[in-house]
């Protein structure tokens, strides 16, 4: 891992060129639903989802070093914020919901993020599978307050008080609502590329380096470990709300662990050891994944499949691909 | 009082085949250190082609009791692909954890569509075969003999496998490796087979416990997912590596079930995951574990 998140990334000149690369992609993105079909671009909108989850995600996995297996969790809180918000108590202010619902997976964040950070590996691993499992079976069986196995349904949110009545359901998906997606990822990809580059996720890099020496330098490995969880639960349930507006429902299948290990997955897929891995991960794995569905009814096996090749072949991941080609062109 | 039963053996069944499960996933732990997912694919694979098998068998005229016989043959038999999947496995021995979960994650939803391709969508059921061993009575209380027999022979398998990894040369080796894998191997243990023959017994008993439970539950493509949930609550209450915590996670898992289904059916998964985290808080590594580093 020459380049994991939380070292300085190399020279003026690279900075550069990855600026113009993320502003054409932004460029793109916003000319998308212009060009593309509805279809396509409503594919988007799970993409950026899972985008700003996943970059808070990998706060924790490609940072930190800890491997969750447990953070649909805080998707899964997100989405049945939304639900309970927009459905249950009349709340339409998708900025109200945005915030009320990422501050309530932050707050249910800090008991089992003040449990699991006692751990580390594999250990951590389980420890955050069964607390999502806990929350699972929770929205699965109690049916009067979730909505049991159908969940909740989450109504169209207004976006900065704007109800865009005259839009039908598609129409506002495509329209306001992905533009306020776009704003999001961006302005949370910036706020999480500060993070990572700041002394705290300096302090961060370091635990995942070595623990044991961080701590002789005198860095708060549990308090710096519990922060990162934080800071991920929010991330995850921002893309949580998303999801369910995206699809109107909110259901407790989010909550699942294979969910889980759908996040992973995608992370691993883009490049961990890359700040831009994961939104490139789940980019590619939601087109892959819909491509895919469209082609066989065998697509689990292709995406298991692809993930054993990934995991086997290409584990620095397809930031890992890019950058390896990058630099044998630059030496040209 | 038969409610008291009821529950109690009910609670020792499911215990009993959780136990093969969750000692397929110890072992394969304890000596690979790999906490493998696809554990309950294994179990799901091996409900699946008992079914078939024994379909098959009494089409071909074998008696109605030989299905017993039959079911954990047919595990045995399925066994033979453990040694290609570790083949797979040894490709991500020396990389970070991460990978190694995540190969067995690619493997779950493999098996997810290589169980869909030969059997279908639809969950399949052997019918009320295991009714043909008939009920023991105690008392008042009846209960089907089919599940005494899975019961006996699980406690057998335990009580086997104790022995054989105390008292053989082989499983001597096999404890060996697990504790210090460089210095086995410089001692001459030929780590290559313990690894492939490990992943293989762990394989089975996970074939076997599959096919032993589905003369009494169907199987369906959510089994492989959903086990794995209580496969880990087990060896998380046992203690990861532990064959003796597995016996008693499984007995905890099961009666806790059992008790949640008959008096609250709501607790059902979030009982045994409440006992995950409180044991997890009062003892890290687990009832039976060795302490986490």
């Amino acid at each position: 891992m020459s380049t994991a998140p939380g070292r300085p990334e190399p020279g003026t000149q690279g900075r550069a060129s990855l600026l113009a690369f993320v502003a054409v992609a932004i460029v793109v993105l916003a000319a998308f639903p212009h060009v593309a079909a509805p279809y396509y671009v409503t594919l988007v909108l799970p993409a950026f989802a899972y985008a700003i989850a996943l970059l808070g995600f990998n706060l924790l996995f490609g940072t930190t070093g800890l491997l969750s297996f447990g953070h649909a969790l805080f998707v899964a809180i997100g989405a049945y914020g939304a639900a309970v918000l927009s459905s249950r108590l009349g709340v339409k202010s998708l900025e109200l919901i945005l915030v009320a619902s990422s501050v309530a997976a932050a707050v249910a964040a800090l008991p089992v993020a003040l449990l699991s950070v006692r751990y580390v590996r594999i250990f951590f691993g389980i420890l955050t599978l069964a607390f999502g499992m806990l929350f699972h079976s929770f929205l699965f069986k109690f049916y009067d307050l979730t909505g049991g196995d159908t969940g909740i349904r989450v109504l169209r949110p207004t976006i900065l008080g704007m109800d865009f009545k005259e839009l039908d359901k598609t129409a506002f998906l495509v329209g306001p609502f992905y533009y306020a997606c776009l704003l999001l990822a961006v302005v949370l990809g910036v706020v999480m590329w500060r993070i990572v580059h700041s002394p705290f996720g300096l302090h961060l890099a370091a635990i995942r380096e070595n623990p044991i020496k961080a701590e002789y330098l005198g860095v708060r490995v549990r308090r710096f470990r519990l922060l990162a969880f934080l800071i991920s639960a929010f991330y995850c349930a921002i893309g949580g709300v998303i999801l369910a507006i995206n699809t109107g429902q909110a259901d407790p299948e989010l909550a699942y662990w294979t969910h889980s290990g759908e996040l992973v997955f995608m992370t691993v897929l883009g490049g961990f050891a890359s700040f831009f891995g994961p939104v490139v991960g789940a980019f590619t794995f939601i087109f892959l994944k819909s491509e895919l569905m469209g082609l066989t009814q065998y697509w689990r096996f292709c995406l298991g499949a692809t993930l054993a090749v990934i995991v086997i072949v290409f584990p620095r991941g397809l930031m890992g691909l890019a950058k390896d080609a990058w630099r044998t062109v630059a030496k040209r | 009082m038969t409610s008291f039963f009821d529950v109690l053996l009910g609670g020792v069944f499911h215990a009993s085949v959780l136990f093969l499960v969750a000692a397929g996933l110890q072992l394969v732990f304890g000596v690979q250190r790999i906490v493998n997912l696809a554990c309950g694919s294994f179990y799901a694979l091996g409900a699946f082609f008992g079914i078939t098998a024994v379909n098959w068998s009494i089409g071909h005229g074998a008696p109605q009791w030989a299905f017993l016989p039959v079911l954990v043959l047919a595990g045995i038999v399925l066994a033979a692909i453990g040694p290609f999947i570790e083949l797979l496995l040894r490709s991500v021995y020396k990389r970070d954890e991460a990978f190694q979960l995540l190969l067995t994650f690619a493997l779950v939803l493999m098996f997810q569509d290589v169980l869909r391709f030969f059997w279908g969508a639809n969950p399949q059921q052997l019918g009320n075969l295991s009714m043909s061993y008939g009920k023991v009575a105690i008392g008042a209380v009846s209960f089907p003999t089919y599940n005494v027999l899975v019961m006996a022979a699980s406690l057998a398998i335990a009580v086997g496998l104790g022995v054989f990894l105390s008292r053989t040369r082989y499983g001597r080796i096999l404890r060996a490796t697990a504790e210090n894998r460089e210095m086995a191997e410089a001692l001459g243990a030929d780590v290559r087979w313990i690894y492939a023959s490990v992943f293989t017994l762990g394989t089975m008993l996970g074939t076997v416990g599959g096919a032993l439970v589905v003369p009494t539950a169907a199987a369906s493509l959510d089994m492989p997912v959903e086990l794995v949930v209580e496969a880990f609550a087990v060896v998380v209450i046992g203690g990861l590596g532990s064959m003796r915590g597995a016996l008693v996670g499984a007995l905890i898992v099961g009666l806790t079930r059992a008790a949640a289904i008959s008096f609250y059916a709501e607790l059902e998964v979030l009982a045994i995951y409440v006992i995950v985290i409180a044991v997890l808080v009062a003892r890290p590594a687990g009832l039976f574990g060795k302490p986490v580093e």
